[in-house]
């Protein structure tokens, strides 16, 4: 058995199930918000990767400064998402709902395509060094970043519930909408603010990502790929998300190396996900934190 | 279903058996017939582009009458058609030239073998529904997917594998005029055949459970099993549309039935109407002459001096699949009851002309 390799791989999987526990994150806080299971969340990964790409081949912005450009972008792209799209949907049965996140994820994927061309472009070069070195493991200095910044995103997130008054208006409507309305919240307000929210943190996601893979289509399938990593943990529960989003990660690492090593399948990677998403909801189907509906006649 | 102000005056209904005629009046009925009777002698009369086009709304008309089955009367909602649709097509294939099966024989079976693993996939839903449901047909969608790609003895990998045409008596039907007739008749006889499903006891219940579980288990109707019976008979029906697909083609590869197909069925079944018959056809035809219209559309736009825009010419497949999206968004923005619905709206309008109501 090749150890080094595993450690490698479930390092590289705990690094990635960081990133898909921040984007499970945001597909929570809309969900629980506004309880709408957002299908383009993998396109606010595009997007928001497309144009910080954009802002620094074409405008020529230094890195922080098209970072945070595309971050704004980005925030008010999902407020006007919402007011446009979304806000009609309010009261719709749920595959309507589905249907119209489906409808903007072909949307946005085609056009990015159309715009950008489908070969995947790298970012110009952030940081000297390509990898370090840590405790004998090579890791990639944009991995590194990225855990970085996802570590900040979710202590952001825990400041923000806990200690905002945004941030308890948006626990008290996902509590209860007409409760909170009825105390002076503006449900309306909460709902543009969740989806900004989530659209910007996704394209945070994106743009490190883009940084190590570059950018292109396949960072859409992001966004497919973190419905595992929910489930398991639980649809409604943002802590959930994030052990959910980790597990995932060395899972499909961890499958892949015992294809690689052992079974010879092929493409475990991909699929091993699926099988477990499958799994999860024949026996668990409210994942491991997620609360159980509980309905009344 | 059918609304009292959509009969003629004098035409009242006196017992259970008047109320659930498959045509609602006399008039429907007879245009139907008239119909199919003018689609007979389409080959005669309309171009082969235009042949294949009906063809592929034959195949894709009966899938997506599974799929409305399934959502639109039943409530459970499925991302996975287009994969169910695919393992129709292969299992034909498979059938025909591992087993020496004549084929029209083939598509039948295939349809049966899709409903195996469709209720296999579907077992879920007899414990969990709406959201949950969705995504694990998606997760069902890419593991069918994967095993698409993977099973060499079945679907031949990643050369595909081939079909042969349907024959009868010696008859090959391998033209596109002769095929025609085959794919008429699976689509009328399979649409009867749905009509007749929604007027038996069975249709019933899956109503039932659409519009209320919890009553309709308190009246006695068995929720696993009608989830699963419906889970079962749209991936039958999704068989048949794939195998006729197969038949038709004569060659299957695995890239067609990605989640972007089960996405357009869906997308049918939306602009047609939910839970709606004729809908299913209506929203069809509307996505098969989507992408044709479009393209005759950017063709007008080259010939003028202004449309002549390289980004755009160069883009029509773009355009094509953004136009899927907004056709969908708009649909259940504007008409969330689809065409079906407007064409009823559009009927009363005329019957009541000059007044309104």
């Amino acid at each position: 058995m090749n150890f080094e390799l595993l450690t490698q791989l479930i390092i590289n999987g705990l690094i990635v199930g960081l990133l898909y526990g921040v984007i499970g994150m945001c597909f929570v806080l809309v969900y629980k918000s506004t309880q709408i299971v957002n299908f383009a969340q993998g396109e606010f990964l595009l997007i928001g990767a497309w144009v910080c790409w954009a802002s620094l081949i074409y405008l020529e912005l230094p890195f922080f400064l098209g970072f945070i450009l595309s971050l704004v972008f980005m925030a008010g792209f999902g407020v006007l998402l919402q007011m446009i799209v979304l806000r009609p949907m309010i009261g719709e049965p749920i595959i309507s709902v589905i249907m119209v996140t489906i409808g903007l994820s072909i949307f946005f994927q085609a056009l990015m395509k159309w715009i950008f061309g489908v070969s995947p472009q790298s970012y110009p070069q952030v940081f000297d060094d390509q990898s370090i070195s840590l405790l004998g493991l090579n890791i990639e200095m944009a991995y590194l970043m990225s855990t970085v910044i996802a570590l900040i995103i979710m202590v952001a997130f825990y400041l923000f519930f806990k200690h905002s008054k945004h941030g308890l208006a948006m626990r008290a409507t996902a509590f209860d909408q007409q409760v909170s309305q009825s105390l002076g919240i503006s449900v309306k307000h909460v709902f543009a603010m969740s989806w900004g929210i989530a659209a910007t943190v996704s394209a945070t996601a994106g743009i490190v990502l883009g940084m190590v893979n570059g950018v292109s289509d396949s960072l859409s399938i992001m966004g497919i790929k973190v419905f595992p990593a929910v489930i398991l943990g639980g649809l409604d529960s943002i802590v959930g998300a994030i052990v959910g989003g980790i597990i995932i990660g060395v899972l499909e690492n961890v499958a892949e190396f015992f294809d690689s090593q052992y079974l010879h399948i092929g493409n475990m990677y991909d699929i091993a996900p699926f099988y477990v998403l499958l799994i999860i909801l024949w026996f668990k189907p409210y994942g491991l934190f997620g609360t159980k509906d509980i309905e009344r006649i | 279903m059918s609304s009292l102000s959509m009969r003629p005056c004098g035409d009242f209904r006196t017992s259970y058996k008047q109320d659930n005629t498959i045509f609602e009046t006399k008039t429907i009925r007879w245009v139907t017939i008239f119909t199919i009777i003018a689609l007979c002698f389409a080959p005669m009369l309309v171009d082969g582009y235009f042949i294949t086009l009906l063809i592929q709304i034959s195949y894709l008309g009966i899938a997506a009458l599974g799929l409305n089955i399934l959502v639109g009367y039943t409530g459970q909602i499925s991302l996975g058609h287009g994969a169910f649709f695919g393992f129709g097509a292969f299992a034909s294939a498979w059938l025909n030239t591992s087993f020496n099966i004549p084929v029209l024989l083939c598509i039948p079976l295939a349809g049966f073998l899709t409903m195996g693993v469709g209720m296999m996939f579907g077992a879920p839903a007899a414990r969990i529904k709406g959201l949950y449901l969705a995504i694990a047909t998606l997760a069902s969608q890419f593991i069918i997917e994967d095993f698409f790609a993977r099973a060499e003895w079945f679907s031949g990998g990643a050369s595909g594998s081939m079909a042969n045409p349907v024959s009868l008596f010696g008859f090959d039907f391998n033209t596109d005029q002769s095929f025609y007739y085959v794919a008429l008749f699976a689509l009328v006889f399979m649409f009867i055949w749905g009509c007749n499903l929604m007027r038996s006891r069975d249709g019933r219940a899956f109503i039932a459970v659409r519009d209320h579980y919890l009553s309709a288990e308190i009246m006695g109707v068995k929720l696993n099993k009608y989830r699963l019976l419906s889970f079962g008979i749209s991936s039958f029906y999704a068989g048949i549309g794939g195998a006729l697909y197969a038949h038709y083609l004569g060659y299957v590869s695995a890239e067609g039935f990605t989640i972007m197909m089960s996405i357009q069925f869906l997308a049918m079944i939306i602009i047609g109407g939910l839970g709606s018959i004729k809908g299913t056809l209506m929203g069809v035809i509307f996505m098969v002459f989507l992408p044709e219209v479009l393209a005759s559309g950017v063709g007008l736009m080259k010939m003028t001096d202004w449309g002549n825009i390289p980004m755009v010419v160069d883009g029509l497949a773009y355009i094509k699949e953004m136009a899927i999206g907004v056709v969908i968004i708009c649909f259940l923005i504007f008409e969330p009851e689809g065409l079906s619905h407007r064409w009823t709206q559009i009927k009363n309008y005329w019957k009541f002309y000059p007044f309104a109501y």
